[in-house]
This record gives structure tokens, sequence and C-alpha cells, in this order.
């Protein structure tokens, strides 16, 4: 699959370490996100690639080191986090839709809340989401009444309302009953033929295989390997990837 | 059955004697209601300022300021409090009702900060995360996101404070009010019959806390409805 990818920088990270008491989970990862990229993160659990995609929205606060957002350092107390946020998408493991909301007033929340847009803009622009999401008669549902695939294509809708510049996807399917894994990532894969730029932590091989255009292996809190896909799953390097790659390939 | 009679008669006709009920009754519902209101208010802002606190450690000083007024007001009785209230820090103040509007509470805000605070506990991490992830600030996020659920989850909680809320009341007394239970102890000491007047008391106390139940129900059901 062919990515048009540009040359300008939309995130970077330098020598990024968290610790959690005395355990490191990242010891010094550097890398950059281009526009149009779609980086799937792999690697076994507990090696610390949640904690690394939650640190480019500081959702954790990295121990040491430097992100850089289209331009600006998260990591300097004097940004304003929460107008970085608004830029940067998030669709979590959980779903975590608001359960006491409709599906129309979790679209709408954040872009009225935040005064972005009026009433009346947030409910158009949700409704176009929900049609492109496939759920155009969900609007008045609530997060309860709907199936886990059905949950997950809403949060992405959520987030897509704020028009982000990047989408983090934290293992987004592996929540999801087998049968519902398929339309959410159906969905993603549209959403990276549009361009937009998406990282993504998960398990699905075939998505990374196919979708990605950068696949990244993470283990012991750096980045043992980044490369194509076709590199990446044909032409390992380093040692425990392929270690990895054979027990689940 | 003449005696029943002639005993309610004596203790709540005979000279208007029901007055003293009705205005204890008076009373204690303005106590009730305006240290309901009170005790919320505090109660809210102390659960919110303590969970802020637990998530991200800002308020550090009002926190522990919070956390030694919770301790104080839940270690001490309810009477003691009042007491002090009136006969110490308002002692140059004659108005008896506020003094015990505010003694009150007080004192209900520190059981009401402890139920909001464990409804924000109750609701997901992911909830919180959600909301910041999508630019809402703590604030904001506290407000649409979180409080709305832990309400629901906290609501028979609350209305279980408020219904002791009325029953502590009745110890007013102590500082000269008329209120409910000092009604019919006036009523008793006019008519030296014990029974009659207490039970009617009783009665009045359990009528109210029967229609505040009701009510929370209903609020209950209203709000878990939209989930289904």
């Amino acid at each position: 699959m062919s990515v048009n990818i540009d040359n300008e920088v939309l995130i970077e990270v330098k020598d990024l370490k968290k610790a959690f008491g005395k355990n490191l989970v990242l010891n010094g990862i550097t890398t950059s996100i281009h526009k149009g990229e779609v980086v799937a993160i792999i690697g076994p659990s507990g090696c610390g690639k949640s904690t690394f995609l939650r640190s480019l929205n500081l959702l954790e606060e990295p121990t040491d080191g430097t992100i850089f957002f289209e331009g600006i350092d998260i990591t300097d107390v004097k940004t304003d986090i929460n107008r970085l946020r608004q830029k940067i998408g998030m669709v979590f493991q959980q779903f975590n839709l608001f359960p006491h909301y409709t599906i129309l007033e979790n679209i709408t929340l954040a872009p009225i809340k935040l005064g972005l847009m009026t009433k009346e803009q947030a409910e158009k622009k949700a409704k176009e989401l929900l049609i492109r999401v496939g759920l155009p008669d969900k609007e008045n549902a609530y997060p309860q009444m709907l199936s886990g695939g059905q949950k997950q294509r809403i949060a992405i809708a959520r987030s897509l309302a704020m028009n982000p510049d990047v989408m983090l996807f934290d293992e987004p399917t592996s929540a999801l009953d087998p049968e519902m894994v398929k339309e959410v990532l159906e969905l993603m894969r549209e959403l990276a033929k549009e361009g937009m730029t998406m990282v993504v932590v998960t398990h699905e091989m075939g998505f990374a295989k196919e979708v990605a255009s950068r696949v990244m292996f993470i283990h012991d809190g750096v980045i043992k390997e980044e490369n194509t896909p076709e590199e990446f799953f044909e032409n390992p390097k380093d040692q425990r990837l392929k270690d990895f790659l054979s027990k689940i390939l | 059955m003449s005696t029943f009679i002639s005993e309610i008669y004596d203790n709540f006709i005979s000279e208007n004697r029901f007055l003293y009920l009705l205005q204890g009754l008076g009373n204690t519902l303005l106590i009730s209601l305006f240290a309901v209101i009170i005790g919320t208010t505090i109660g809210f802002l102390i659960a919110v300022i303590r969970a802020s606190h637990d998530k991200s450690g800002s308020f550090k000083v009002i926190n522990a300021i919070c956390k030694l007024y919770v301790t104080i007001i839940r270690g001490t009785p309810t009477v003691i409090q009042l007491m002090i209230m009136y006969y110490v820090i308002f002692s140059a103040v004659d108005a008896k009702i506020l003094v015990a509007v505010l003694a009150f509470g007080f004192n209900s805000a520190a059981y009401v900060s402890e139920i909001v605070r464990s409804g924000i506990m109750s609701v997901d991490e992911g909830q919180f995360e959600a909301g910041r992830s999508l630019g809402l600030n703590s604030k904001l996020t506290m407000r649409f996101v979180i409080l709305p659920q832990a309400i629901k989850n906290i609501l028979p909680a609350l209305a279980n404070e408020f219904i002791v809320l009325i029953k502590e009341t009745s110890v007013s007394g102590y500082v000269g009010i008329m209120d409910l239970t000092r009604g019919g102890d006036v009523i008793r000491s006019i008519t030296y019959d014990a029974l009659a007047p207490l039970l009617a008391v009783a009665f009045i106390y359990l009528t109210l806390v029967v229609i505040l139940s009701a009510g929370v129900q209903k609020l209950e059901r209203r709000l878990r409805s939209n989930e289904r």
C-alpha cells in the first residue's frame, strides 16, 4: 500500500524515559512521526508500547526526555496541554464512551464545551461522522445498547469530531469479540487511506502488514527495530523480534 | 375508647397544644432544608478538591485542611458541635435557628464529602482519560463526565445522609430551639403524658423520612432509565 508521506514532522520524540517507581518502563525512545504516516507499534505485553503511546498526549508524564508536537514541546510545564490534546485524537482499548450521554452527545460534548462549534454545527458534523462510521441510526442510542465494535466506531467518530492532526490507537481491537474486529480495522484502514496520521499499538499483524507505512518493535522500553512492513516482517534483524514473530506468526 | 379520645384531646386539641408540634415541625424542616443545602454545597467542594488532589497532586494545602476538617467533624458528636457553635463561636449572636443551620450544615458537609469522594472514585479512570484526551481540562471533565456518573452512583448513600440529618436535628433542643422533638417535650411537660406526644413526634419523623425516600427513589429511577 502506498502512502503519501510528507516530510513534515508531526511528532518528535527525544530520549523519552518513563519510570513507575523504580520500574523503568521506557528507557530512551527516540523517533519521529511524519504527517500522513501510519505507524504500527508491536511488542510483547509489558514492553512499554502502551506507555509510549500514552506519553504522546501526556496521559503518562515522562520522567525524562522531550516530545515535540507540531514544533511545541509538550513536556514543558508552560505548554497548554489541553489545547494540544484537541489536535491529538485518542482511541482506547476499552472505548471509554460516556455512558450517561447519547451517542450524539458523546460526539458533540467536547467541541461544544470547548467553544469550538455551536450546538448546531457540532450536531451536523456528528451526523456526518455517524454516516462515515456506518452508524447513522444510532444518534439517540446510549453506549450500553451498542456492541463492542459499534462502540469503538463511535469512539473513533468522537475523536474525529475534534478534527485531530494525528490519532493514537491503544490496542483498539483487543477488547472486541473476533467477529467485530474487522469492522473496526476496516474503518481504520479507510482513515489511513484518507491520509490521517496514525500511531497504532496493535496485536493485529495483518493490519500492521497491510496498512502501516512503518512498523515499530518495542522491547524492554526501547525501539529494537523499525522498518517498512515488508522489510520488518520478511527480513527482521533483531533477534528479539525474530523470536517474537516466530511465536505469533 | 373514651380514654384514647380524651388523651388525644388533652395532648393535642386542648389549648391548641398541637401548635407546639406544628411550630416544631416548621423549625425542623427549616433547619434540615438549609443544612442540606449547606452540607451538599460544601461537601461537593471538599470532595472535588480531595479527589483532584488524589489524581494530580494539586491543592496540597487545601486538601490537608479539608482532611483535618472531616476528621474533626466526624470524630466529635453533633450535639457537642452544636453547643460549641451556639455557646462559644456565636455566643454574641441571638439567632438560634441560623446557628443550628450552620452547625448541622457543617456537620453534614463532612459526611457528604466522603460520600461524593467515593462516588468520584467509583467512576472508571478511563472516563477521566477520555475526557482529558479530547482536550477538556480537569474542571470540565469533572463537571460533564465524572460528576454526573458519580452522583448517580451515590444517590442512595446521599439519601441516607439526608435522612440521618433530619433525625439528627432532634438535638436542637439542647440550645433551646423549639424543634419537633422539643415540641413534643413541651406537651409532655404540660400534660404529664409521655405516650401520645412521643408517638406523635415519632410518627411525624417517620412520615418525613418516607416522603424523602420516595422522592429519591423516583429520581433514581429517572436517572437510570436513560441507560436502557
